[in-house]
């Protein structure tokens, strides 16, 4: 068993998904590398993305990955620390929208 | 901690021998992997051994004198660096030149080549022998003293291409990697050049800019990162310019020292490796450049200039024998560093090798 479920060296291994799935994982990297192509929106933007939604999943493989792709593709560091506060901002809205839920309970359970 | 503001060498430095560099870059990965071995790489391509296709550009450096001490420099260029190009090998260059109507440009680096007493001169005399010009300005060398104000007028009056670095449009990344102030003083610089017409529409005067990464990452989307150049240096200085040319870091001299001391140098590696381009093998610089040392040696390009590995024993080795002719026949020498030319879109003095 690995110590910690997390080893840095298994994002390189991400390809190797396919091995016991060839068709399904090649599938997904063949349509991964769609995604990321530039399109309506940039590839610079797409990153930015990529970077807010890492945050919001919480995955460290891909806050790594997509914290260096950023800089690659020429983000500066105000434009990758509001695309994290995007992702912080859905996340707590989320959370606080369900407010609304618990006031209509609160109101249909109490006096 | 302290910054250095000197060279390697100056610091006495272990990694200020260029046989220590290859020495590291000989060594396997940290568990005991072999990283594979660039000219194997090649023979896989059918790319082995490389050979020029036509030699059409010399490049010259004319010393490795600096007033900057830059982070990631190959050169290790800097104030303390003495050794620069005398006017008796620059006779030499033009005497080859002058024999050699295939070579078309010549492209003068250093250090900072302004800094070389006979910089003008040589660049008169290559004017005349009919040569596009090249000049790698790091611009601050422009309002770093009075004698160098009048530059941008020089440099038209020659028609000389300029193409300097600025690898970031914030002050943050780009002094990091040059220098505090460096930032500042290079918008500056590149105004002065817009003003006398460089980097301008329909001036003829080309005014390019070079981006390297400040880190241990490698660039990418050359066409999409000078768009976003252009909006923000319009944007927020007016200043205007021609082309971004997007250069890898090669693992060799201050990088290397960098990547080893900060822990990236394997991951570096790896990622240089794993993006290894065969279209983009096919079209590195080496194959259509000849480097000439500031003493007048003969190099396949700059960064093995810096790692002392001379052409082939089979070619002409000075500039004094210089026989293009002969020269195209010799098999390219290459190392692990190769690697930095031949990742993703490829890498040259002109940016991107793969359109």
């Amino acid at each position: 068993m690995e110590k910690t479920y997390y080893n840095p060296a298994d994002l390189a291994k991400f390809g190797s998904i396919s091995e016991l799935q060839p068709e399904m994982g090649s599938k997904f990297f063949d349509y991964y590398g769609e995604v990321f192509k530039e399109g309506a929106l940039t590839a610079r933007e797409k990153s930015l993305i990529a970077l807010a939604v890492a945050h919001a999943v919480q995955c460290p493989y891909c806050i790594d990955a997509y914290s260096t792709d950023c800089l690659e593709k020429g983000a500066d560091e105000n434009q990758m620390m509001e695309a994290v506060h995007v992702a912080a901002a859905i996340k707590g809205g989320s959370a606080l929208v369900h407010g609304v839920q618990m006031m209509n309970k609160i109101k249909e359970v109490t006096m | 901690m302290l910054k250095s503001v000197r060279s390697l060498q100056g610091q006495q430095h272990e990694l200020s021998d260029p046989a220590l560099q290859l020495n590291v870059l000989q060594q396997p990965a940290l568990h005991g992997d072999q990283f594979p071995v660039f000219a194997e790489k090649l023979l896989q391509h059918d790319l082995y051994p490389l050979k020029p296709t036509g030699s059409t550009i010399l490049q010259i450096n004319v010393g490795k004198m600096c007033n900057q001490v830059c982070k990631h420099c190959h050169v290790d260029a800097g104030p303390d660096r003495k050794e620069i190009m005398t006017a008796q090998t620059m006779q030499l260059c033009l005497d080859s030149l002058k024999a050699a109507p295939q070579i078309t440009t010549v492209d003068l680096t250093g250090g900072a080549p302004e800094m070389n007493p006979n910089f003008r001169w040589f660049v008169e005399e290559l004017s005349k022998l009919g040569k596009q010009v090249m000049v790698r300005c790091n611009l601050t060398i422009i309002l770093a003293n009075k004698k160098y104000h009048d530059l941008p007028l020089f440099f038209k009056e020659h028609q000389v291409h300029v193409v300097s670095s600025l690898p970031y449009f914030l002050a943050s990344r780009t002094d990091a990697q040059r220098g505090d102030g460096v930032f500042e003083k290079s918008i500056k610089a590149l105004q002065m050049l817009n003003e006398v017409g460089y980097g301008k529409e329909g001036s003829g005067l080309v005014l390019d800019l070079v981006y390297n990464p400040s880190g241990a990452f490698l660039p990418s989307g050359q066409q999409s990162l000078e768009a976003e150049f252009k909006r923000r240096l319009k944007n927020g200085y007016d200043i205007e310019f021609n082309s971004l040319f997007c250069i890898t870091n090669l693992p060799i001299s201050r990088y290397l020292d960098y990547l080893v001391n900060s822990g990236n140098y394997e991951s570096y590696m790896h990622k240089l490796i794993d993006a290894f381009n065969p279209a983009a093998a096919t079209g590195v610089m080496c194959r259509n450049t000849i480097s000439v040392g500031w003493d007048g040696y003969l190099y396949d390009c700059d960064f093995n200039q810096m790692l002392e590995l001379k052409v082939a024993q089979s070619a002409p080795q000075h500039i004094r024998d210089f026989d293009v002719a002969a020269l195209d026949e010799r098999n390219i020498v290459l190392n692990q560093h190769c690697y930095g030319c031949t990742a993703g879109a490829g890498s040259s003095c002109g940016g991107e090798t793969v359109k």
